[in-house]
Order: C-alpha cells, then sequence, then structure tokens
C-alpha cells in the first residue's frame, strides 16, 4: 500500500496540530514516492527553520523511511495568513 | 634460493604492518568521530549524491546551484553513494533523514529546502559572514546599486 496526501496529512493534523496542509504527490512513476508539502502548525511559532523540519521529520519519521522526496514549507499561521494576503 | 625467497617475505609483512597501521590508525567510516573529523574546522561541508561537478539527485544539485551562486568555492563536497556507511552514518549522525546535508561552521544547517529557504530571505549570507565567506550576491548588489 502506496502512502497518500490524505494519509499524510491526517497524521501531521494529529501529531503537530497542522491548521492547514496542501500536500500532493509528485511522484515520477509509482506513486507515494514523492510529496510536495506546504505545513502550517502553530507549533512551529518561535522556532527556526531547522527545528520545524526536526518536527515533521519526527512526526513522519516511519513514513518517511519509505518516502524518497519530501519538500516541506513551514509556515505559522500567522505567516500562513500574511502569505494569502500577498497571493 | 633464502635470497630469492627474502624480498616475498618481506612484502608480505610490510603490507600485513601497514594494514595493521591502517586499521589502528583510521576510524571507521560513517562513525561519529570520522564524521567529526570530516566537519570540525571546516567553512563548508557537503554530503551529497554524486559530485559537485556530476550530482546525481535533483536535491543535491540545487545546494551546490546554490553554493556557486554565492561564489562558494573549495567547499568538500563527500559522495554518499560512493560509500554506504557514510550514506547511514551521516544520517545518524545529524538525525535528518535525506540527503543533502549541509555544514557551515561545524554545524549542520539543514538540507535542500532549507538552503533555498535561507537563500531566499538572505539567512544564507549572514551564515556564510560567520566563516568569513563574503557572499558573491553581496557584490552583485554592489553593482547593481552602482548602475541604478
Amino acid at each position: 500500500m502506496s502512502i497518500t496526501p490524505e494519509y499524510l496529512e491526517d497524521k501531521l493534523r494529529k501529531e503537530i496540530l497542522a491548521t492547514h496542509l496542501e500536500i500532493i504527490d509528485v511522484s515520477d512513476t509509482c506513486p507515494g514516492a514523492k510529496f510536495q508539502a506546504l505545513i502550517v502548525s502553530p507549533e512551529f511559532e518561535g522556532k527556526a527553520l531547522l527545528q520545524r523540519h526536526r518536527l515533521v521529520n519526527t512526526a513522519l519519521a516511519e513514513e518517511l523511511k519509505n518516502i524518497h522526496a519530501f519538500q516541506m514549507k513551514t509556515l505559522t499561521p500567522e505567516q500562513w495568513e500574511q502569505q494569502k494576503q500577498k497571493q | 634460493m633464502i635470497r630469492l625467497l627474502k624480498p616475498i617475505f618481506f612484502e608480505a609483512a610490510s603490507k600485513n604492518v601497514f594494514r595493521t597501521m591502517v586499521a589502528r590508525y583510521s576510524v571507521a567510516t560513517g562513525s561519529k568521530e570520522h564524521i567529526d573529523s570530516l566537519v570540525k574546522g571546516k567553512k563548508v561541508v557537503v554530503f551529497m549524491k554524486g559530485t559537485p561537478e556530476a550530482p546525481r539527485c535533483g536535491f543535491s544539485n540545487a545546494v551546490v546551484q546554490i553554493l556557486n551562486f554565492h561564489g562558494v568555492e573549495n567547499y568538500s563536497a563527500h559522495d554518499v553513494l560512493a560509500d554506504e556507511n557514510l550514506r547511514k552514518g551521516i544520517k545518524d549522525y545529524t538525525n535528518w533523514p535525506t540527503i543533502p546535508q549541509v555544514f557551515i561552521g561545524g554545524e549542520f544547517v539543514g538540507g535542500c529546502d532549507i538552503m533555498l529557504e535561507m537563500h531566499k530571505n538572505g539567512e544564507l549570507i549572514e551564515e556564510l559572514k560567520k566563516v568569513d565567506i563574503k557572499s558573491a550576491l553581496l557584490d552583485q548588489e554592489k553593482g547593481n546599486k552602482k548602475e541604478g
């Protein structure tokens, strides 16, 4: 069974209380290999980029063993609001 | 007969001595000691798939391009595809699941996403400054200002 964006989103909502998620499967051939993720969570507040990524890596430790590439953007709810306004 | 055999014995003996010396004075690749020795005291170190001249993964290539862009030369790059122990070891060392991995001033900075983000928000220029590397982007900015 391959990993789906929905599964990852569900897990991140539970593990790091993500409030907004946009995860897309960008695998070349076999699905579940490459993902791009936009993750918004209040847990990122006051944390440097490295720490934010570590939070996600820890939450998805099991899954990442089988995922070839996981690109992520990690935003606080405040940063997400700002970004939405810019768009 | 003895004269003929002597060099052969000598050669075999010295090879063994050499092997023992190597085993005693080098540490296993991918061990904490080994990676410490690769990153400590170095300005910029990259663990990647392939080499800067021929990256074998898009993310490793992106890191190389970012460093090029900032005019960072003479950084040390280690190809994890050439050494499975190193590939595993570096992930344990940093507790980071993916390659590439970048160290500046002996400290783990992050992977491709973080390098890209730091490049965009200007943090990379500051990080490089800490190890006395002046980003080539600073010179370009000055040039642009003069023109403008």
